[in-house]
Formats: C-alpha cells, sequence, structure tokens
C-alpha cells in the first residue's frame, strides 16, 4: 500500500515524542539497507543543512527614534553604510557592503577584512557598534546628524531577510588562464591548479527535494541557529535539471530561497562574517531545513547520494566573466569530495568553500529539536516553482540612447 | 635529532657569497629552504629547517661568516573556535599542512609541514589562520 502522511500526522508524532527523523547523510544508509519504501514507512522527517557564504544576506534594522527626532538620509555602523531609503529609522544593512574608506582592489588583491556581514555578527556577539546618521532635517524630524553606540538588543527590530540564500547548486570553478585569479569562488591557481566547489551536496536543502515538493512559502527552517522561514523563492530562482549537449541528465540545479527570521534569536557561530581575497566581504550562513516524508517520492529524492549529485564545471578565468558559454562538463560531489577530479585529462586537486562538517551539524541539531519538540513543521501556504514551470532566466542588455 | 627550524641573515656584504653549500659539503647537515628573499638593499633572509650530528659546529661556521643565526620563534597557527572547516584553504596550501580528513571533511592542520609561507592567512575566508611568536 502507498504510504501518504500528512504535516498534521507528523506533527502529532513529533509532540508525541514518536517521530522518527533521520538526517539526509543518516537514511542514505537506511535507504541502500531497506529499500525507499520500508524508508518511507519508517522514517517522518529527514534533515538537511548547508553552510556556505551567501552573499545576497542582510538585515532590516529599527533603531527607534532619538531626542530630537531624525529622518536618517544616510546610516553608517562601525562605517559601514546602511541603506535608509525607508522609514525615518529603519535601515537594511546589507552583507557585502563595504566601509567607504576600504581600499578594495586598489591593492590588489584586495582583504576586504570588515563588511556588512561582520556588523552581523558583531551584533550577534553582543558588540557595541558605533552608529552615525546624517539628514537634512524637517519640521517633524529637526535633528541633522548623530553619532552614538548600539548593541542588538538595544534595537526594536533586527530582521534578517535573505533574498537569495540555499543555491540549490553551484558551479565547480577552475581557473584556465595562466595567472592566479581572485574570485568569489576563492584563490584559483593557474592553469588548472585548482578546483573549488560550494555545497553540501547530499546533506543539502534544495538537492534533497529538487522538485519543490515539501518546501515552499512559510516552511519553518533552521536560520543562523535560530528560527526562521522561507519568506519566497529566492531571486535568480530557476530551478532545472542539468543536461548536457548529448541530454544525458545530471540531476537538479538553479533554485534558490529568500529566508526571514529574527536575528535577535539567532548565534555568531551560525552567520559568520567572511572575506573572499581579491573579491570582497560577504556572510557565510548556516540553513537546515526538514524534510517531511510525505511519500515514497519524497523519501526517493530525499535519500539521493553524492554519487548521483552533479556540479557543472566552469571557468572563471574568461567564460565566467564574459557570460559566455562553454563548461567542463560535470562532477559528481562524490569525486569532487575525494579530493581530485579529473578535466580535460588533467588531474586537479578539489576544495569546497562550503563547510560538510558545519552542515552535519546543522542537519544534526534540527533532528534533535525536532526529536524534542522544540520544532514543528509547517505546512507551506504555497508551493515554489519547479523545473516543470521552466523559469527562463533573462539577461541584461547593453542598450544606447 | 629532531630538524630545527633557523633564521639566518646576511648582510649584503655576504648575501652573494656561497655559504650554505659548505653546511651540506663540510658539516654532513641536511637542510631544508623554507624561506629565502633578498631585498633591494642585497640583504639575504633565509629559513632552514636543519638537522644532522654536526649541527652546532655548522652553525659556528655559519656565525663565522658574518650570518646571523636565530632560532625561528613565528609559527602559523589555527584558531580552532574560528575555523569552520569550510576547507578553502586546502587546494591553496602548497605543503597539504592543512587538509581534509575524510570522511569527515574536517579541516586539519599539521604545523611539522608548514613552510610559513602565510598563504592561508590571506585566503581564509574567516581569518582563523594568523602568526605566533
Amino acid at each position: 500500500m502507498a504510504i501518504e502522511k500528512t504535516y498534521a500526522e507528523i506533527n502529532e508524532k513529533i509532540r508525541a515524542g514518536k517521530a522518527v527523523v533521520l538526517t539526509a547523510e543518516e537514511v542514505i544508509a537506511l535507504v541502500e539497507e531497506k529499500g525507499v519504501s520500508e524508508a518511507a514507512r519508517q522514517v517522518d522527517v529527514v534533515t538537511t543543512g548547508t553552510f556556505s557564504p551567501m552573499c545576497s544576506s542582510g538585515v532590516f534594522l529599527n533603531f527607534g527614534h532619538s531626542k530630537p527626532r531624525i529622518r536618517m538620509q544616510k546610516v553608517w555602523l562601525n562605517g559601514v553604510p546602511a541603506y535608509s531609503g525607508i522609514a525615518a529609522v529603519d535601515a537594511y544593512l546589507g552583507a557585502t557592503e563595504l566601509p567607504e574608506d576600504d581600499p578594495c582592489n586598489s591593492n590588489y588583491p584586495g582583504e576586504f577584512r570588515y563588511g556588512g556581514g561582520h556588523v552581523i555578527q558583531d551584533l550577534l556577539e553582543g558588540k557595541q557598534i558605533k552608529m552615525q546618521a546624517v539628514s537634512y532635517g524637517t519640521d517633524c524630524y529637526p535633528r541633522r546628524e548623530l553619532e552614538t553606540y548600539i548593541t542588538l538588543e538595544d534595537l526594536n527590530e533586527a530582521t534578517l531577510f535573505n533574498p537569495r540564500n540555499a543555491y540549490q547548486n553551484y558551479n565547480c570553478a577552475v581557473n584556465l588562464s595562466s595567472k592566479t585569479i581572485y574570485t568569489y569562488m576563492g584563490m584559483l591557481k593557474p592553469n588548472l591548479g585548482n578546483a573549488h566547489y560550494s555545497s553540501a551536496g547530499q546533506l543539502s536543502p534544495l538537492l534533497k527535494d529538487p522538485n519543490f515538493m515539501t518546501i515552499g512559502i512559510g516552511t519553518r527552517i533552521f536560520l543562523g541557529g535560530g528560527v526562521g522561514y522561507v519568506a519566497w523563492n529566492g531571486t535568480q530562482h530557476f530551478p532545472v535539471i542539468q543536461q548536457d549537449a548529448n541530454r544525458n541528465t545530471y540531476g537538479p540545479a538553479g533554485g534558490t530561497l529568500a529566508v526571514i527570521g529574527d536575528l535577535k534569536q539567532m548565534k555568531p557561530n551560525w552567520l559568520v562574517g567572511t572575506s573572499m581575497l581579491g573579491y570582497g566581504a560577504t556572510l557565510t550562513v548556516g540553513i537546515g531545513i526538514p524534510i517531511p516524508v510525505l511519500n515514497e517520492e519524497v523519501m526517493r529524492y530525499a535519500s539521493v547520494t553524492d554519487r548521483e549529485l552533479y556540479a557543472q564545471v566552469v571557468d572563471y578565468s574568461s567564460a565566467y566573466g564574459l557570460r559566455e558559454p562553454g563548461n567542463f562538463g560535470y562532477v559528481s560531489y562524490a569525486e569532487l569530495k575525494s579530493g581530485k577530479i579529473t578535466i580535460a585529462g588533467k588531474e586537479v586537486p578539489s576544495a569546497p568553500l562550503s563547510s560538510y562538517p558545519k552542515a552535519r551539524q546543522i542537519a544534526g541539531i534540527l533532528k534533535d529539536w525536532l526529536l524534542q519538540g522544540d520544532f514543528y513543521l509547517s505546512e507551506p501556504v504555497q508551493l515554489l516553482p519547479s523545473y516543470k514551470d521552466e523559469i527562463v532566466s533573462k539577461t541584461l542588455e547593453i542598450k544606447g540612447i | 635529532m629532531a630538524p630545527k627550524k633557523i633564521i639566518l641573515r646576511f648582510g649584503k656584504d655576504i648575501s652573494e657569497k656561497p655559504i650554505i653549500v659548505h653546511l651540506a659539503k663540510d658539516y654532513g647537515l641536511v637542510f631544508n629552504i623554507i624561506r629565502a628573499n633578498v631585498n633591494p638593499n642585497k640583504e639575504g633572509t633565509l629559513v632552514l629547517e636543519l638537522s644532522g650530528e654536526q649541527y652546532e659546529q655548522g652553525l659556528e661556521f655559519l656565525k663565522s661568516q658574518g650570518v646571523r643565526v636565530q632560532p625561528l620563534a613565528e609559527e602559523i597557527c589555527r584558531n580552532e573556535l574560528k575555523c569552520t572547516s569550510c576547507g578553502a584553504c586546502t587546494a591553496i596550501c602548497p605543503t597539504g599542512a592543512l587538509y581534509l580528513e575524510r570522511p569527515s571533511m574536517e579541516v586539519r592542520f599539521d604545523s611539522d609541514n608548514c613552510v610559513l609561507c602565510q598563504i592561508c592567512l590571506k585566503v581564509c575566508p574567516v581569518k582563523a589562520m594568523a602568526i605566533a611568536s
């Protein structure tokens, strides 16, 4: 008989302390031993995790009103500008924002030691943050400037809102040129000197629910060490099944999530300020998503292994930057994690930018929350588009007038 | 004896003389050059890993040639609380001192293999690597 479970039934088991929860790693062994049907019967929830630099991240802040009041026109936190083109004392601090006096790449490769992501981590560590604001002054908001210190506790709201996180899959980056390059995929040595990838593979949330059968708007998740929600699809959400020229398929890629949560209940070890040499500053974000085993199909996808998941190999010295087609085929995450891959007949050392041990830890924490009844599943208000919706990415064309 | 790491400093008067070759030839010492640099003033700095039975005699010879010899006090260390085991350093580290342990995929640091090139200080995304002296 086909297995069908509802969110309500699974939540009832969580409440009763009877839910069976396995991490995406653990469930692989169970499926290999007992098969998909039996695993789907036994297991109620599969937990996933990822811990990686995610540039499209940031936090909405409300500072409260000073006396006299100010309609903040420009705001800086530890010298890092925050966008304040919203209401009087609201601002959005983006993870990749840099201090205005940062030398950037004028001393190539720039170090980018401090940026918006680091301010977010400092807030979480309870540190005092120097705040400056200026304004033009109005009849109702007479103050024109202020300088003070704030902590996370002092703020009315600090809402993490990341417009694009948890990329379903990512390129494996290489450098075909004869000089070292510095990219958001790390330092790439010349002549295929190394290959960098950035996914937890078999633990990564959107690789375990590739067709968005359970993840949608309102899905409750682990976000930055606290609880968050899927707010929407992420920007550039273009889910596809990867295919080569001969129509061989290489698994899912392209999906993204927008996520939201209260920063005040998050932890600095799961939202970490990050510096990419020669590229910029960003934030490393920890995300974990529970996948309810509603049926066998959900279980089948949730138990795929690194051997069945593939990254596309892309040259970042030329093809990527020039937005030109051309890749070097696909490599499996099993190959990538072995530490060497073969590209164009050459053996190339491979290394991740995404922490697999942290991804495993996140899936484990989420599992504990579910087992202890501290975390319940939420049924999405609406599921997200999948590859079946055939969303096509648009490009930006440069036009003269 | 275990190899010792030392710093040798050469004044501009001796930086172009063949000196190190005598450590091997006359004193039977084994050396591994960790870092070598000659600055625009033609003063040389050499970081060596050195071992052999006539180690002390070799050092006396260096001093007699006007080379200043210092023990290597600095070393690279990893802040294990900061390190997230992302792995970004592991295909960059030239000697494999920083490597991924499999299958756990945890980053490990074997300081015996470290040659103090300091590239990890720059590429570590969370600045977990530092110089300790």
